[in-house]
């Protein structure tokens, strides 16, 4: 458009669009200059910012930017930097004896809170985050251990886990369904005789009649008095803590199916301070043994 | 500053913008031009870039069995609430893992690393817990997370799966461009049952077809639930990375 063309408006003197709506006119204002400039400035800022950091896709692979800029080396910097800020207590820990871990306030004070991270991240799910566990799931804040309670034991289970498939050095031991060994009648004779060395309302009858079953099928594993075996995970019957429950109903269904709790192994997730830390925040959280 | 009269030689050019003012259609075209350029800088390049996807060693197509868990995982619409995709910050790497890889989901159509997460990134679940747990997990999230607020899905334990859909799950994903072969997808149906069977006859050869599938009853349920499909699924997720032969590019 030439300046001939312009439509000035008479009453502001700036130029229209030529656009009418019932004789009104649109007038063409510029855009204010510190919207334009501001636009103009983004644009120089983005030609700035490609060059600056990785952007432009070039023939097999994309600029990696004046700045250097990754977001794996960030990543890599920042852990880096925590490691280093805990090496030297980290390898004091890894390098630690468990055992005379009270000897040392600041090594056990470290130890208890890193351990009490790992285990909200890793273990709570299973054991509970106040580590009360579940049905299924062991308590591990009472002093009943299955596989033992010192720091040895703790380590190990952490380390390699529970009848696991991925670990050859897991915890294994494998209770019998007695469903097709013992008929319905023995189940309950043996249920009754369970009730009766855990100290609970049972039919002595039947209870005495399953005291031979309970000494030919469970005795080996879970002792003649049925106070467990550690060597085997075989807990305790005679207590009044129980793992998936101690009433007739649950007794049953665990004797006929039997049960088979699994914990995967750590030592591959976690570093060696870690699983040091684990056990002994799980050691101090009130059954651990000497 | 005047600000009637600027730039009079841009005036000339810049005034033939009222041709596209004045024609919908043009305009409708020309916008489309200038939006697909975006399009072209910013994702046709992913396709030929040969950083887009870096290589590393074990990351296989999904099992049958797991294909099918996957599927449950969508229908369920797990991904509402969980991401699988670990960035790279300091606090994630630690409560997760290494972080996600693009090669981790390059077989997943649609991917699903979400957007938010209501619960836990779910990147790395695979080996955390038990079978045991993710069933009691599922039938009845607070008997073992008391303070969770996730749905109960225990009606998965009762729907089976139909091996048949899934061989056809299995195709489907291979037009997609999951390298599946003819053998796999001849044998799909019968794999599916057997990754839930210890004891099956199938054990080395799906092996051979999904190097470290996990193959066990899962749901500890004779037959092949949709449970076991989910639990088969979560317990590889992210899983099949050798992160000992995986060093990372810096560039990236």
């Amino acid at each position: 458009m030439s300046s001939e063309d312009k439509d000035i408006d008479k009453v502001t003197g700036i130029d229209t669009t030529g656009h009418t709506w019932d004789g009104i006119r649109e007038l063409n204002n510029p855009l204010p200059r510190w919207w334009l400039w501001t636009f103009y400035l983004t644009i120089i800022w983005g030609i700035g910012y490609t060059i600056a950091f990785p952007a432009w896709p070039m023939i097999r692979s994309a600029t990696g930017g004046l700045l250097g800029y990754s977001t794996r080396a960030e990543v890599a910097a920042d852990i880096t930097r925590f490691e280093e800020a805990n090496a030297e207590i980290s390898a004091q820990l890894a390098a630690a004896d468990l055992n005379t871990l009270a000897e040392n306030e600041e090594l056990q004070r470290f130890a208890t809170s890193a351990g009490g991270a790992v285990f909200r991240n890793n273990c709570s799910q299973c054991h509970g985050s106040g580590a009360a566990g579940a049905i299924g799931y062991p308590n591990l804040l009472d002093d009943d251990w299955l596989w033992g309670g010192d720091f040895e034991n703790v380590e190990y289970t952490i380390r390699h886990g529970i009848r696991n498939e991925e670990d050859w050095d897991a915890r294994y031991s494998e209770m019998i369904a007695y469903d097709e060994v013992l008929t319905n009648e023995e189940v309950d004779q043996v249920v009754n005789h369970v009730l009766a060395i855990s100290g609970q309302e049972h039919d002595a009858t039947l209870a005495s009649a399953g005291e031979g079953l309970f000494l030919d099928n469970c005795a080996a594993c879970h002792g003649d008095a049925g106070l467990g075996n550690r060597d085997l995970g075989a807990p305790n019957l005679t207590d009044a803590i129980w793992l998936y429950g101690g009433d007739p109903v649950t007794l049953e269904e665990t004797i006929r199916y039997a049960r088979f709790g699994v914990m995967p192994p750590w030592g591959e997730r976690l570093s060696e301070a870690e699983i040091k830390a684990v056990t002994a925040y799980v050691h101090q959280l009130g059954g651990g043994e000497e | 500053m005047s600000d009637t009269d600027t730039t009079p030689k841009a005036k000339g050019f810049l005034a033939k913008h009222a041709i596209l003012e004045r024609s919908p259609t043009l305009l409708l075209v020309a916008s489309l031009l200038v939006v697909s350029v975006g399009g072209i800088v910013e994702i046709a390049p992913l396709f030929y870039l040969e950083n887009t996807i870096e290589e590393v060693d074990g990351v296989r197509p999904y099992s049958p069995l797991e294909l099918a868990g996957r599927d449950v995982y969508i229908r369920e619409g797990c991904y509402v609430c969980h991401s699988q995709m670990i960035r790279p910050m300091r606090d994630e790497v630690e409560r997760y893992g290494h972080y996600s890889l693009a090669a981790e989901s390059m077989y997943d159509h649609p991917f699903q690393w979400g957007s938010k997460r209501t619960g836990p990134d779910l990147a790395r679940v695979g080996g955390k817990y038990s079978d045991a747990w993710h069933l009691d997990h599922l039938i009845d999230p607070q008997s073992v997370v008391p303070e969770s607020i996730m749905p109960g899905y225990a009606y998965l334990i009762d729907n089976m799966v139909n091996a048949e859909y899934v061989a056809d799950t299995v195709a489907t994903h291979r037009i997609v461009g999951v390298p599946y072969t003819d053998e796999m997808i001849e044998v799909a149906a019968a794999d599916t049952l057997a990754q839930a069977d210890p004891d099956t006859e199938l054990y080395d050869d799906l092996l051979e077809r999904y190097p470290g599938a996990q193959i066990r009853n899962f749901d500890g349920e004779p037959g092949v639930s949709e449970m076991d499909a989910l639990i088969a699924y979560l317990q590889m997720l992210g899983t099949t990375v050798d992160f000992s032969t995986f060093t990372p590019e810096a560039s990236r």
